[in-house]
C-alpha cells in the first residue's frame, strides 16, 4: 500500500529535479565584471531586462575619473568622486566585492580571488584600463610614488593635488602624455590647463611643460587657443616633433627625458601607455596591442565567444574612451546580450559620446560625435559631430562649463544613484 | 502607421526603458537628459515636441551649445522615431 505514494513521491522528486535546469535555462545568468560607467550601466540593464546578473567589482568604493582634474586643481572636493554600491544593491542587483582571477570560457566559469566561481551564460567584460608600468624606462608603480600618473582617480589624485599644493612660488611642473589610444584623450590637456590655471592664480613664477608623445590632439585648437588667451606665461607645449617623446624618468632626481632635453622638475605627473584591464588579458579577448576587439553591434569579442567587452578596454573604433562611451555601449550591449539570451536578432545601433573638458573655472569646451556600425568597426556618421567653435563669446563657454557639471551629476546618478 | 508602432511597443510590457526597445540612437539621449539635469528630462515628453525640437537641431534653425552636433547625426526618421521612443518612458 505504502508503496506506490512512496513512487509518486520519488517521482515528484524526480520531476522537481528536472524542473530546476529548465527554471534555470528560464532566467539566463550573466556576469558582469567591473562596476565603473560600464559596467555598473550594463548590470542595471540587464536587471532590468529581467536577465538574472551578478556584477563582480573588486573595490567597495568607485572613485570617478571624471571631474578627478578639478579635485587636483582644488576646485572640486574629493569626496564627490567617491561613489558607494548601494544604490545598485537597492535597485536589487548581487554585487559581489572580489577580484575576478580567471575566466574558464569553455566551462563558462568566473573564478575569483575569494576562492568562489560563478557560471555565466554570457560575460560582460569592463575592467578600464591598466597602466603599463613597463613602457617607459624608470617609471614602474615605485615611481608613480614620487611621480604621480593620476591617472586611476583615488589616492593617486591625492598625492598629485597634495605635490602641487606645496609646491614652491616659481617651481617646475612636467607633464608626460603617451601617444594615442589611451583612457579620455582630451584628459591630458584638460589637467594641463587646471595645473596652468593653478600655476596662475596661486604659484607665482611656476611653469608647466607638457611633454606630448604625439603631434595632433583632441579639441586641439580650442585648448591651443584658450593656452594663448590665459596662459601664455605658465604653459609651454612640446609636440613628438619638437621632442615631447618622454624616454626616461629617474624619481630619485626628479628628472624626464627625452631624446633631447633633461627636465628637472619640483612636481612631475607621468601619464603612461595603457592597456586593457588585465582580466581582459586572462580571458583572452586582447589581442597583441593590448585591447579587445569587438563585434561592432553586440560587443561579443571576436576572438572568444560569449563574452562581450565594453569601456576603456574595447576597441570601438572612432569612438574615445570615455566614461561617456563607455555608458552608452553598455545601453547597446546590454540589449544585444538581452536579444541574443532570448534568440532575437539584435538592432544595429548608433551611439553618442560627448566630452567635456574644463579649460578654466568656468570655461567648458566640448566634442560630440554620433557613430554607427559600418561593416567590421564603429565609424563616424558623416555630417555630425565636431568641436564647440572657435569663435564664441565668453557666454557659451560658461554653459559648456555648466553643461559639464550637470552631465557628471546626472550620469553619476544614473550609474550609482 | 504610428499607431501601430505604438501598440507594438507599448504590447512589449510596461512602460519603462529596458521593455521597450529603443531605436538606434535612443538609448544614449539619457546620459544628459535624466530627470533633475539642466539639460531637461526627455522622457515622457510629448513625441512631437522632441521631433521637432531634433529638426530644427538639425537645420541649425535652433542654436545650440551641443544639440546641434548631435541632431546631424539622425535622419528625420530616425528621430522620429527617437521621440516616439521617449514619449513612451516613464522614469
Ligand atoms: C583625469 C581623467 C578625466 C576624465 N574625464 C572624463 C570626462 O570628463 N568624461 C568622460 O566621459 N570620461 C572621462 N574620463 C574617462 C573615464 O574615466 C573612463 O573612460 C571610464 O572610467 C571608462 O569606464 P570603464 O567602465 O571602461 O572602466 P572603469 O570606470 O575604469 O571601471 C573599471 C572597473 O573594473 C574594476 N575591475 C577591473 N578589473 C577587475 C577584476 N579583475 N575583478 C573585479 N573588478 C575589476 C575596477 O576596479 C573598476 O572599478 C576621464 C579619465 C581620466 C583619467
Ligand atoms: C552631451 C549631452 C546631450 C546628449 C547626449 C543629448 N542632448 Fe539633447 N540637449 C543637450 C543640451 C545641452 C541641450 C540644450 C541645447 C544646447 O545647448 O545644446 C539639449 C536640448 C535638447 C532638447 C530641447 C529641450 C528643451 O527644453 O527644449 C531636446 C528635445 C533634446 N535635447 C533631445 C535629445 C535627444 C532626443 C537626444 C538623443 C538623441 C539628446 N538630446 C542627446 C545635451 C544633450
Amino acid at each position: 500500500m505504502t508503496h506506490p505514494t512512496r513512487r509518486r513521491l520519488l517521482a515528484a522528486g524526480a520531476a522537481l529535479a528536472f524542473s530546476r535546469p529548465a527554471l534555470a535555462q528560464a532566467k539566463p545568468k550573466v556576469v558582469v565584471i567591473g562596476g565603473g560607467f560600464g559596467g555598473a550601466s550594463a548590470a542595471r540593464d540587464l536587471h532590468r531586462g529581467g536577465i538574472d546578473v551578478t556584477l563582480v567589482e573588486a573595490s567597495p568604493t568607485y572613485v570617478s575619473c571624471p571631474f578627478s582634474n578639478e579635485v587636483i586643481a582644488g576646485l572640486q572636493p574629493m569626496q564627490a568622486q567617491r561613489f558607494g554600491y548601494e544604490g545598485l544593491a537597492r535597485a536589487g542587483i548581487r554585487v559581489v566585492h572580489a577580484r575576478a582571477e580567471s575566466i574558464d570560457a569553455d566551462g563558462r566559469r568566473v573564478s575569483l580571488a575569494d576562492g568562489a566561481s560563478l557560471p555565466y551564460d554570457r560575460l560582460v567584460l569592463s575592467p578600464g584600463v591598466d597602466l603599463r608600468f613597463d613602457a617607459i624606462p624608470g617609471y614602474d608603480s615605485g615611481a608613480a610614488e614620487v611621480m604621480p600618473h593620476a591617472w586611476k582617480a583615488g589616492a593617486q589624485t591625492e598625492l598629485l593635488a597634495r605635490q602641487l599644493e606645496a609646491m614652491p612660488d616659481g617651481g617646475t611642473v612636467v607633464m608626460a602624455v603617451p601617444a594615442n589610444p589611451y583612457r579620455c584623450p582630451p584628459g591630458p590637456y584638460e589637467r594641463a590647463s587646471l595645473i596652468a590655471h593653478v600655476l596662475k592664480t596661486r604659484k607665482p613664477g611656476a611653469k608647466l611643460i607638457v611633454l606630448d608623445a604625439k603631434d595632433t590632439f583632441s579639441k586641439q585648437k580650442l585648448f591651443e587657443s584658450a593656452w594663448r588667451a590665459l596662459y601664455p606665461d605658465q604653459l609651454e607645449y612640446v609636440p613628438l616633433a619638437q621632442g615631447g617623446a618622454v624616454t626616461g624618468v629617474d624619481p630619485a632626481s626628479m628628472t624626464v627625458r627625452t631624446d633631447f632635453s633633461e627636465y628637472k622638475a619640483d612636481v612631475a605627473c607621468i601619464i603612461p601607455p595603457q592597456r586593457a584591464g588585465a582580466i581582459a588579458a586572462i580571458a583572452g579577448v586582447a589581442d597583441r596591442s593590448g585591447w579587445c576587439p569587438i563585434d561592432p553591434v553586440t560587443f561579443e569579442s571576436r576572438l572568444v565567444p560569449g563574452i562581450h567587452v565594453i569601456g576603456d578596454a574595447a576597441i570601438a573604433g572612432a569612438m574615445p574612451k570615455s566614461a561617456f562611451s563607455a555608458n552608452a555601449q553598455a545601453h547597446i550591449c546590454a540589449g544585444a546580450v538581452i536579444d541574443l539570451l532570448a534568440g532575437r536578432p539584435p538592432g544595429t545601433p548608433k551611439l553618442i559620446n560627448t566630452c567635456y573638458s574644463l579649460v578654466a573655472p568656468g570655461y567648458g569646451i566640448s566634442v560630440a560625435g554620433v557613430y554607427h556600425s559600418a561593416g567590421e568597426v564603429l565609424a563616424d556618421v558623416e555630417g555630425a559631430g565636431g568641436t564647440s567653435p572657435l569663435d564664441a563669446p565668453a557666454s557659451l563657454r560658461e554653459q559648456e562649463a555648466l553643461y559639464a557639471a550637470d552631465w557628471y551629476r546626472t550620469i553619476t546618478r544614473q550609474v550609482f544613484g | 502607421m504610428r499607431a501601430a508602432l505604438l501598440v507594438l511597443l507599448t504590447g512589449l510590457g510596461p512602460a519603462g526603458a529596458a521593455e521597450l526597445r529603443p531605436p538606434p540612437g535612443a538609448a544614449a539621449c539619457a546620459g544628459c537628459h535624466a530627470a533633475g539635469a539642466a539639460m531637461g528630462a526627455i522622457a515622457g515628453r510629448p513625441e512631437d515636441e522632441t521631433a521637432a525640437a531634433l529638426a530644427a537641431y538639425r537645420t541649425g534653425e535652433r542654436p545650440a551649445s551641443v544639440m546641434t552636433r548631435i541632431a546631424k547625426g539622425f535622419s528625420d526618421e530616425e528621430s522620429r522615431a527617437i521621440a516616439t521612443y521617449w514619449a513612451q518612458v516613464r522614469e
